[in-house]
Parts: structure tokens; C-alpha cells; sequence
């Protein structure tokens, strides 16, 4: 993983991102083209390994994805590898809960892998009520010369054998393998929102809307319930979680967003159960722009520590907010997603858009922040320069190693020849899951049922 | 901006009322819009139930937002809401097409200030001849033919109408919790029957009962099934039966 600071990409030095530094390119786009897309592929949750070199999707099907990366290729010097089918299987089922008579949906909310330790690779993947985690495991060679059964593995009668051999290995096509080795179950009331690995790389916690567990990752039929808002009089429940993370070097301390804005943060070193925070983040309110709407659009929808472990990064409806844990009052950067929208939030109520929940993602260096919005647009923004830019993943700009172009939403007045009005944007076009590659210039881009790779231009 | 000052934005960023239309004019039209969005998300609440257990966050939210609301309105004093009885029923009778109000604002310059109000009282009179609004209130009777404007405007039984308000906004959590079977009733007793009918179906159940979606969902958590409809009977005793047997299990 990328250290803290200045260690950046595979060229060396900070990755810069905005304006004329780095352009973005079209890689590879994953998924079917027709317009009519079954609700099963719309793609649910991005993730990249610790490497980068695995790419793991979850689509609301249940179904997970993985995608490898090819080794660069000197006879390619334009391309940083490409993105390959690794292994797809079903992660989870959907289950009906017979007491409340109600549908478990197999939607796969987070994927996280665990750090690779051996040849295998483990991932976790949670929907609304149950984890796994998965080993995927390549085979490449085969045995053969049993001395009890035939080359097909049909049992040899004991009394034809004469003789005795030793089994051979002998290479095969390669094949992937994904068997589930544990699965957490029941522990959640809620839906879960977040999974997050420890640093001790033995724990992990999940969060649904009112508590947290922490697991052992070798232990399925216990868990501990480390933070819990449940009032006592479901009446009186105003806020409830929305994401939760462990810092990426302090095994002791985590976070915990909530519905109304805030952030906490718990030291699991200072008692089992951490309902009493130990830092509380939360932005004073803007006076003049108090709408009926003020709550719902403060309500975190992801939170993410950087890479080093010193800020945490929120997005909420409108923003991306950059905290430093040493300051509680207030975050250190604001950078505003969609602005426009701000005029249009009754609109957004009545259609339900103004609950999506948007991610975000920090690059390796921490230099740079990218999240999603409307009409398949995301945006990055650079940190040191305060640069940001609006990028499109669609069809049209698809042509391989195309550089993508900056798009603008125009807000009024004058619309200019290629900006585009804010009542044009297309509302069910969404991007709600991007993901960073973690060392170089490389980023997935979930639209809906495609899955769009884009690489930095490689000179 | 508007006689009340700055302390809440107006909604869709409608900043144009002139000010020689302020008190009368301008006034109802944020009152309006008030109550729209507090109509569209008592819907929004109710509608949550379905096949898929309701998004408690999104709930929540909501339901915050209406408090918030009812809070202004209680301290302005135009808390009057509408029937005592049901609420659930009463703001779907008062349904005004959300889109017109939501685009009004766009739309509302000066001179058309007027004309969106009257197409409100228009909308709501269409409303209330449609299917979907006699479905809803199947079980609660519908008051004398309301002028709408006065509904808006008259002061009818403030705090009977908050305590139901409130007791409403509780039930929905209770519903959530699965926890208080009397009060869910009477929330829940004019849900639209369509509902009702797609849950018996997956639950295997007789479908000519009254009860509503969450008395369904009551009686198998429950070993009491208090259920006041002298109708289902037969139902009670079915119903009985199966949670004996869950529960046994």
C-alpha cells in the first residue's frame, strides 16, 4: 500500500490529477450494452485488492466478479494491463425471513479483501444480513495415476490392481476456485452498511443502521456488539449509522458516520462497549442555508480514512468533506459535488434521489479524491492544486485509450456548446461506487451494469 | 423575502416573490408548499411497506422531517391538519399532485402566483374523484365534501390533531419494531387493499379479511392476536393456528 504522503504511483513522486498534470483515459468497459438492463447486473459495490492487481465487483444479484490485471506488457508501453475475468460466483442467495414475512435481498452492499498472506486470496462480502468470506484459490496442475480410481474417477475394482503407482502432476488449464470458508450469520437485526478488516488482520467489524460488531475472522458463532444506538423506545430513534471504518494502522480505533452528519470516533481499549465516543466531528450548521432539507443532505453516506491514517474523508449529499482527526469542530476541506442540485432538493425528495448513497475514494497518495454523481458523471479533485474536474463514463467516449473530456453542468443563464443543463441530467444515471487502484493511476467506475476502467495517460 | 424572515429557505430555490406580494399572497404559497412536503412524506412513510423489509435510514429521515415541520406549524400556530381520526387517511385525501407544487416554485414569477394556487384547489378536486383515493379510505368514512381552501386555512382541533399526528408518527416506528399491535391498526386499517392482497398471497392466507398489512406481520410475532375487525374471525382462529406453530418451533 501506498505510504503516507509523498510515495505515489509507479512513476515515481506524488500522482498529480487536475487540470493539465494528468489526463484520463479510456481503459476497458465490463457489462452488457442494451438499454434494458436487468435489475440483477446493476453493479452494487468496487473494491481493489491491496495490490491493485484484483478488481472485485458485487451486482445486486448476489453474484461477485473478480477481474485481474495482466502484467504490463513492453510490447504495450500505452497500457498499464488490462482487466480480465479472474472468477465469478455466486456470493449470496436471497433468503426469506418467515417470522416477519419479509425478503432478504442477495445484494452484495461492501466487498473488502483481506491482506493476501498466501498463494489464495480472501475476500469478505456482506449483504443486509450475512458476511463471508470467500477463499479463491488458483489450480494449475492436476494429478493423475490414482491407484484407486480411473482417470474419469470412477472407482477401480481392488482385485484388478496389480501394481502400485505414484500419482503425477501434471499442468492444466488454469482454474479458479471461490469456496465460501466462513460464514457470519445472524448477528445483525439491521441491514448492514459497512464492513471494515482490522490492521491485526484477525478482526473485522460490520455495521447495519443501529449497531456495530467486531468478529474474528476464524469464528463464526460469536460476536461482539461494540457500539449500540438502539433507543430503548424505538419512538424516539432520530439517527441511526451509515458507515463504519477501521483506522488503517490503529487497531484500536474506528469510526462511525450517522444520519445527521456527525462522526465518531471509538477506542476500543477504553471500555467493551463503545457507546461513549472518544473524538465527535461534527460541522456547525450554516444558518443561512437551513432548509427542511438540511438533515437529510448532511447525512453521511460513506466515510474513508486516507491512506496514512491521519484524515478521514465523508461525502454527503452535496459535498466531500475532509477531516483531520486531530480537529473535531470542523473539516479541514469542503469540496462541492453538485452544487446545482442544491435549488432542486424538493424535486430530489419527491423522486427519492436525495437518499442515494454516494462513496468516495481516496487515491494512493492521498493527494486526490474522487466520487460519483448524476448523468454517469464523477468528479476528482486534487487536493494540493484545489483543482477539480467532472468526467463521464459512457459509451461514447469508449474508444480505447480515448482521453476523456471534462464535462460542465451549466447552472443557468447561457447554456455554452458543450456543457450541459442542470434539467438535462439524466437522474437515474448514477455513479455510487468508484474505486482507486491503490499505487497507481488507475480507477473503476461502476454506471449502473457497466463497470468502466480508466487509466492516467502514460507518456 | 418572505413575512417570516430568513429562517428557513424557501423550497426549489424560489427567491422571486415579489415583495408587493408580501403577507396575504405570499404567505400561503410557503405554507403550501409546507404542507405538500409534509403530505408527500406522511406517503412516503406509509408507502414503505413492501415485500423488502423499508429502508430505516430513509425512514428516519423522513420522519425527522416531518417533525420538523410539525414542529414549525405547532409554533405558528397553523397546526390544524385535518380529520381527528386518521391521519394516515386524511393527508392522502389532501394529496395535491406534489409535482405541480414541486415545479410551482419554478414556474412562479409574479403574475403567476395566483394562477398555481387556483390549480392547486383544481388538482385536489381531480384528485379526490380518482380510484386511488376511494381504495384508500375504504375503511374510514370521508368528512362532508371540504372546501379545500378552508382546510388549509381554518384552525380545526390543533391538539387533538398533534396528538394523533404524533401518535401516527410513533406507530410508524412501532411498526418497524413490530412491537405494539393495537396501535399499528388503526395506522395501518386503510392501507390500500392492493397491498394487503399481494401479502396474503405470499403468506398463503385468506384474503377477504380486513386486516391490515402489518396486523399480517403482528400475529407472527405475537401469540395474542388482538384484532378488534369482527370480520376475520375465522382468519384469527386460522392465523392462531400458524403462529402456535412457529412459535412451537
Amino acid at each position: 500500500m501506498a505510504g503516507a504522503g509523498g510515495g505515489g504511483g509507479v512513476g515515481g513522486g506524488p500522482a498529480p490529477m487536475g487540470g493539465s498534470d494528468l489526463q484520463w483515459c479510456f481503459s476497458q468497459v465490463k457489462g452488457a450494452i442494451d438499454e434494458d438492463v436487468a435489475e440483477a447486473d446493476i453493479i452494487s459495490t468496487v473494491e481493489f485488492n491491496y495490490s491493485g492487481d484484483l478488481l472485485a465487483t458485487g451486482d445486486k444479484g448476489g453474484r461477485v466478479v473478480i477481474f485481474q490485471k495482466e502484467q504490463e506488457n513492453k510490447s504495450r508501453p500505452h497500457s498499464r494491463g488490462e482487466y480480465n475475468v479472474y472468477s465469478t460466483f455466486q456470493s449470496h442467495e436471497p433468503e426469506f425471513d418467515y417470522l416477519k414475512s419479509l425478503e432478504i435481498e442477495e445484494k452484495i452492499n461492501k466487498i473488502r479483501w483481506l491482506p493476501q498472506q498466501n498463494a489464495a486470496h480472501f475476500l469478505l462480502s456482506t449483504n443486509d444480513k450475512t458476511i463471508k468470506l470467500w477463499k479463491i484459490s488458483e489450480r494449475d496442475k492436476r494429478a493423475e495415476g490414482y491407484n484407486l480410481k480411473d482417470e474419469d474417477g470412477r472407482l477401480r475394482d481392488p482385485f484388478r490392481i496389480t501394481a502400485l503407482r505414484v500419482p503425477i502432476l501434471k499442468p492444466m488449464d488454469l482454474m479458479v476456485e471461490a469456496s465460501p470458508r466462513r460464514i457470519f450469520a445472524n448477528a445483525h437485526t439491521y441491514h448492514i452498511n459497512s464492513i471494515s478488516v482490522n490492521s491485526d488482520h484477525e478482526t473485522y467489524l460490520s455495521a447495519d443502521d443501529l449497531r456495530v460488531n467486531l468478529w474474528h475472522l476464524e469464528i463464526t458463532d460469536r460476536s461482539f456488539n461494540i457500539v449500540d444506538i438502539k433507543p430503548v423506545n424505538m419512538e424516539e430513534l432520530t439517527e441511526v449509522i451509515t458507515a463504519a471504518e477501521f483506522h488503517p494502522h490503529q487497531c484500536n480505533v474506528f469510526v462511525y458516520s450517522s444520519s445527521k452528519g456527525t462522526i465518531r470516533l471509538c477506542d476500543m481499549r477504553s471500555s467493551a462497549l463503545c457507546d461513549r465516543h472518544s473524538k465527535f466531528f461534527e460541522e456547525p450548521e450554516d444558518p443561512s442555508s437551513r432548509s427542511f432539507f438540511s438533515e437529510i443532505i448532511s447525512s453521511i453516506s460513506d466515510v474513508k480514512f486516507s491512506h496514512s491514517g491521519r484524515y478521514m474523508m465523508t461525502r454527503d449529499y452535496l459535498s466531500v468533506k475532509v477531516w483531520d482527526l486531530n480537529m473535531e469542530t470542523r473539516p479541514v476541506e469542503t469540496y462541492q459535488v453538485h452544487e446545482y442540485l442544491r435549488s432542486k432538493l424538493c424535486s430530489l425528495y419527491e423522486n427519492d434521489c436525495i437518499f442515494d448513497k454516494f462513496e468516495c475514494c481516496w487515491n494512493g497518495s492521498d493527494g486526490a479524491l474522487m466520487t460519483g454523481s448524476y448523468n454517469n458523471f464523477f468528479r476528482m479533485f486534487d487536493r494540493s492544486t484545489r483543482r477539480d474536474v467532472t468526467l463521464e463514463a459512457s459509451r461514447e467516449s469508449s474508444k480505447p485509450r480515448a482521453i476523456l473530456k471534462p464535462r460542465k453542468v451549466c447552472t443557468g443563464g447561457k447554456r455554452r456548446k458543450d456543457e450541459i443543463s442542470v434539467d438535462s441530467l439524466d437522474f437515474n444515471k448514477k455513479i455510487l461506487h468508484t474505486a482507486w487502484h491503490p499505487l497507481q493511476n488507475i480507477i473503476a467506475v461502476a454506471a449502473t451494469n457497466n463497470l468502466y476502467i480508466f487509466q492516467d495517460k502514460v507518456n | 423575502m418572505f413575512a417570516r424572515g430568513i429562517k428557513r429557505k424557501c423550497f426549489d430555490g424560489e427567491e422571486d416573490i415579489e415583495g408587493t406580494l408580501a403577507g396575504f399572497k405570499s404567505v400561503p404559497s410557503y405554507n403550501l408548499q409546507r404542507q405538500s412536503l409534509l403530505d408527500m412524506s406522511l406517503v412516503k412513510l406509509q408507502l414503505c411497506h413492501m415485500l423488502v423489509e423499508p429502508n430505516l435510514c430513509r425512514s428516519v429521515l423522513i420522519a425527522n422531517t416531518v417533525r420538523q415541520i410539525q414542529e414549525e406549524m405547532t409554533q405558528d400556530g397553523t397546526w390544524q391538519v385535518i380529520n381527528a381520526q386518521n391521519t394516515g387517511q386524511a393527508s392522502l385525501d389532501r394529496l395535491v399532485s406534489s409535482d405541480i407544487l414541486c415545479r410551482s416554485t419554478k414556474e412562479q414569477g409574479e403574475g403567476k402566483l395566483v394562477p398555481s394556487y387556483s390549480s392547486f384547489s383544481k388538482d385536489f378536486e381531480d384528485i379526490q374523484s380518482q380510484d386511488i383515493i376511494s381504495d384508500l379510505s375504504t375503511v374510514a368514512s370521508v368528512q362532508a365534501p371540504r372546501n379545500p381552501q378552508s382546510n388549509v386555512w381554518e384552525m380545526e382541533n390543533p391538539q387533538e390533531n398533534r396528538g394523533n399526528f404524533q401518535k401516527s408518527l410513533d406507530q410508524i416506528f412501532e411498526t418497524l419494531e413490530n412491537k405494539n399491535p393495537n396501535s399499528v391498526e388503526d395506522l395501518f386499517s386503510d392501507v390500500d387493499n392492493s397491498y394487503y392482497d399481494l401479502d396474503t398471497v405470499l403468506t398463503g392466507m385468506m384474503s377477504n379479511t380486513k386486516m391490515g398489512h402489518c396486523d399480517v406481520l403482528e400475529s407472527f410475532s405475537s401469540q395474542t392476536t388482538t384484532n378488534s375487525n369482527s370480520n376475520c374471525k375465522s382468519d384469527i382462529n386460522e392465523l392462531d393456528h400458524i403462529v402456535e406453530i412457529l412459535v412451537e418451533s
